[in-house]
């Protein structure tokens, strides 16, 4: 029995976009997220925004422009659950979902793996201290609670993180420096995939727009201090309790005291669930991160697994929307609401739309690659923050002949805390790789995030 | 001599490769270990970290014998090799339970203990216990179980760790190990030797060969003219977040690892090459945990795994020395933890000098050849 | 000590909630993290090697901030949202067996 023909995982763009388009054709979704509403991390809580204390938009038209999508979701076809956690996929037609602490399972035809992206993480001596966040995090509060950072420092590199520095300037609460790790010598490589982004020059001119902005506010609240091409990040605790953040600029060493320290170096695929799903992951060098391994229309080796959006690979919200619904109209033609050729007839403006979005990304992923010394970090820096597992630890183990992830990690349990790795897989394979090693996509394992064992002792399986 | 021509080569670098080779390295002589990659199945990492006596070799006399012997070797072993590594195997060997929640079991078990007893005589003890006795032991256990049985010479210890400090004490004992180097053929030489080939085309020369290589045990096996073949079997297991409290017992399916995380297993399946963990397994352990110890309920399981036994036709180890080819040992056993004692022991002696060990006979291949003339 | 909010101070919220039995005020549609760094800058658990932490990611993914509500262990604070008289306290090391 079956509980729809589609089951989504992921209510970002992706999502979103592949629900709608579905269920207009004709079949019946069912949708999950964690979060308690529509949107993803990019549309999170848009649909909330005008009950919002300060009532300020200083999100943006493109924020605001979600709201349209999560709206759609009201259709007749779809089945919303939202706090919805998926823990498993059972042999690519089942998903084990837990809600308010009870496990359930539901079954579908195909199943559609949109779970977005993750920020890459950035670790440095010190990014474990009270007072070190994620840029999108500071986002992330600022979309639900209208809570605004006091006084920080943006520090990285990304288009997120210009886009925060602007909507944090928009809301009266700009950034004390603006701190990139962006290197002139970076933008030049970044230079001969220019002819490729012009084909998208609307998205990127909106990313020079801010840059733009940025620039302004400096020149005429010229309190925003501005330091390029900057290296060597090391956090320290002070004793009345703030950050002292310190890194090279132009071979000196700078500290600025801060209550908060936002980094950023881009954003990478959420790949814990596909890569438990059992399909395969290849590593995108451009990217430096897995993703899984789709066809054009984003289906998998495994015909009823299929991923869109960032989760497949980085594209930003448009592209994931395209991704979206050219996943999902191929999926109702394999569930025979579609033949091919119409198929392929609706698929057409949102083929070049992808096209053109991603032919974007190699100038975007080259201009804000993620510097080396966050991809494999000084010795002190803590790899694990589950496990307090060093830098240090894992070239040792490496030395000692550790071969990949799974050698790393049975000698230090690094990956075997609540966050299986989602925090220092990207880092050990960089230290791998440093070490000469050029490891396989590390394996994971349910229930993808924790789960209560009375919760799963009381999961009813339903009978074949 | 150099790194590609030792005295002794071990093909595997699991848990039994290694204390093998701690074993030959403790006695002078040289060895060096092949291993595959990161990805090739692994007991080793995969295992619960039980040293267990209870009902072992109760249909099989030297088994029991064997594994007793073990047991009792293991508090001098985890001591040397903690001086040698300065690493904390978090031995605990104060008695281990088995319960039951099931009567049928619960008898079955204990005929199958009553058996083990006859083999081993007064050298060991079990304690009877029925459900209501382990509650007054232990508040908190819970109504379903009905019985248990336990040992006091059973015990666990970190297998990771353990693990890790084989792999230690090996290197700093001057042993070679190189991962990355899957051994695909062997050749014996003229005149004695042999010549192993790695998929990566590297090529390794020794004076005795010793296969441990557990699941890729097989091809290389019939290449040095052994019979014995070996097939998966799959254990599944759960591991939970880290609780500061101790778990007051230590049990055959439900063990505290030192760290602070509680292990689930015990299961085992016929599944083929596929170390994968299956839905219902996860269930039926989860339930398990909760009806023994109702207070697991509320702790979160951080992750199940499944990893694959290596299991001989009969499940009991094997220890044989090629008739063909004088100089090529095969060594294959589920339980590689609670051996690991007499691995680096008496079994490194009989590598050494067969005639070191006649206890070990009854581990050899002859008795696949005869059931199989039978 | 108490050290600031890492934040701007936003107008006070009416739904009620305790923090290691000290009274804070958070806003509904506000996480449990998010109360907590509205509150204050101080660590919101220490972990297993006594270092201090709070929550880092905002989106699931970090696991740094965890916390005990309601006497239930490393729940992850900033998936959950408030409600009017929670209970909450900052974790120091490992959690133990829930206190029935």
């Amino acid at each position: 029995m079956i509980d729809a023909e589609l089951i989504i995982i992921g209510a970002g763009p992706a999502g979103m976009a592949a629900a709608t388009t579905a269920a207009n054709e004709g079949a019946t979704v069912l949708l999950f997220d964690e979060q308690p509403q529509a949107g993803g991390q990019i549309y999170r809580n848009v649909k909330n925004q005008s009950n919002r204390l300060d009532n300020k938009n200083y999100f943006g038209k493109d924020y605001l422009s979600g709201k349209k999508h999560v709206d759609a979701l009201e259709h007749e076809n779809i089945k919303i659950e939202y706090g919805a956690t998926v823990w498993r996929i059972e042999d690519g037609r089942h998903v084990v979902w837990s809600k308010n602490g009870i496990s359930k399972i539901s079954s579908a035809k195909h199943i559609l793996l949109a779970t977005g992206a993750q920020e890459r993480p950035v670790p440095f001596p010190g990014w474990t201290l009270p007072g070190v966040m994620t840029a999108g995090a500071a986002q992330i509060l600022m979309k639900t609670s209208g809570l605004l950072p006091r006084d920080a420092i943006l520090a990285g590199s990304g288009p997120l993180l210009y886009l925060i520095a602007v909507q944090m300037i928009d809301a009266g609460a700009p950034p004390k420096a603006l701190v990139e790790t962006q290197t002139f010598k970076k933008t030049l490589s970044a230079a001969k995939h220019l002819p490729n982004a012009l084909f998208a020059a609307n998205t990127l001119f909106k990313g020079l727009g801010f840059l733009r902005k940025i620039k302004e506010a400096k020149i005429k609240v010229a309190k925003i201090k501005r330091y390029t091409a900057c290296s060597g990040f090391r956090a320290e605790e002070s004793v009345d309790g703030s950050i002292e953040f310190s890194f090279d600029y132009r071979n000196v060493n700078h500290k600025i005291k801060t209550p908060l320290l936002l980094t950023h170096q881009g954003i990478v695929p959420s790949t814990h669930l596909s890569r438990a799903s059992g399909i395969s992951h290849r590593w995108n060098e451009t990217q430096k991160a897995f993703q899984p391994i789709t066809d054009l229309w984003g289906q998998s080796e495994t015909p009823t697994i299929h991923v869109a959006g960032d989760g497949a690979s980085i594209g930003g919200a448009e592209t994931a929307q395209a991704a979206g619904r050219l996943t999902a109209l191929n999926i109702v033609h394999h569930l025979g609401h579609l033949n091919k050729d119409e198929r392929d007839k609706k698929a057409k403006a949102d083929r070049s739309l992808f096209n053109r979005a991603l032919s974007i990304r190699p100038l975007l992923d080259n201009l804000y690659a993620p510097l080396p010394e966050f991809l494999s970090p000084p010795n002190e820096t803590i790899v694990c923050r589950c496990e307090e597992v060093t830098a240090s630890e894992i070239r040792q183990s490496i030395a000692e002949g550790a071969a990949g992830h799974r050698q790393v990690k049975t000698s230090l349990r690094n990956g075997m805390g609540p966050c299986q790795g989602r925090m220092c897989d990207l880092t050990v394979r960089g230290i791998l790789i440093d070490s000469g090693i050029n490891p396989d996509a590390p394996r994971a394992r349910t229930p993808i995030k924790p789960i209560k064992l009375g919760e799963i002792a009381n999961l009813k399986i339903p009978p074949e | 001599m150099s790194d590609k021509n030792a005295e002794f080569i071990i093909v595997g670098a699991g848990v039994v490769g290694l204390s093998i080779a701690l074993g030959l390295l403790q006695k002078g002589h040289q060895v060096t270990i092949l291993d595959g990659g990161d990805s090739d199945l692994s007991a080793s990492k995969g295992n619960f970290g039980l040293i267990w006596l209870q009902a072992k070799g109760s249909h099989f006399a030297p088994y029991a014998k064997w594994t007793h012997k073990a047991v009792k070797k293991w508090p001098d072993f985890a001591k040397s090799l903690e001086e040698l590594t300065q690493i904390n195997l978090a031995l605990e060997q104060t008695g281990g339970y088995e319960f039951f929640t099931d009567s049928n079991e619960f008898k079955a078990f204990q005929a199958d203990l009553k058996q083990q007893q006859i083999h081993l005589g007064k050298k060991s003890s079990y304690e009877i216990l029925t459900g209501d006795d382990l509650r007054k032991r232990y508040a908190g256990i819970g109504d379903k179980v009905v019985g248990a049985t336990f040992c006091p010479l059973d015990g666990h210890v970190n297998p990771l760790k353990l693990f890790s400090a084989l792999h230690s004490a090996v290197l700093t004992l001057g042993g070679k190990i190189f991962s990355n180097n899957k051994v695909k053929n062997i050749t014996p030489l003229q005149g004695g030797g042999f010549k192993l080939l790695a998929l990566n085309g590297n090529r390794f020369y020794s004076d005795r060969v010793i296969l441990a290589a557990g699941l890729g045990t097989n091809s290389l096996a019939k290449q040095l003219d052994f019979v014995t073949q070996v097939r998966p079997q799959r254990g599944e297991l759960l591991i939970t977040e880290k609780i500061a409290e101790r778990l007051p017992f230590v049990s055959s399916t439900i063990r505290q690892v030192n760290e602070g995380g509680i292990q689930i297993g015990g299961t085992s399946e016929e599944a083929g090459l596929d170390d994968s963990e299956s839905l219902n397994v996860m269930v039926n352990l989860a339930q398990h945990a909760v009806s023994v110890y109702p207070q697991l309920s509320n702790v979160r399981v951080n992750r199940a795994w499944g990893a694959l036994r290596i299991l001989s036709p009969d499940g009991y180890p094997v220890y044989a020395q090629s008739h063909q080819y004088p100089g090529a040992y095969l060594v294959t056993c589920h339980s590689g933890i609670t051996l690991a004692s007499l691995h680096c022991s008496l079994l490194a002696e009989w590598i050494i000098d067969a005639s070191n060990q006649s206890t070990l006979e009854a581990f050899s291949e002859n008795r696949f050849s005869i059931s199989s003339a039978a | 000590m108490k050290i600031d909010s890492r934040f701007q101070a936003r107008p006070k919220g009416n739904i009620s909630l305790s923090i290691d039995g000290e009274i804070v005020f958070a806003h509904k549609g506000d996480t449990v993290a998010t109360a907590l760094l509205a509150d204050s800058g101080n660590a919101s658990r220490k972990t297993n090697k006594n270092s201090p932490r709070t929550p880092f990611c905002m989106m699931g993914v970090c696991f740094d901030c965890l916390v005990e509500i309601n006497g239930s262990p490393n729940e992850q604070s900033c998936m959950i949202q408030v409600e009017e008289g929670m209970v909450v306290k900052r974790p120091k090391g490992l959690r133990n067996y829930e206190q029935k």
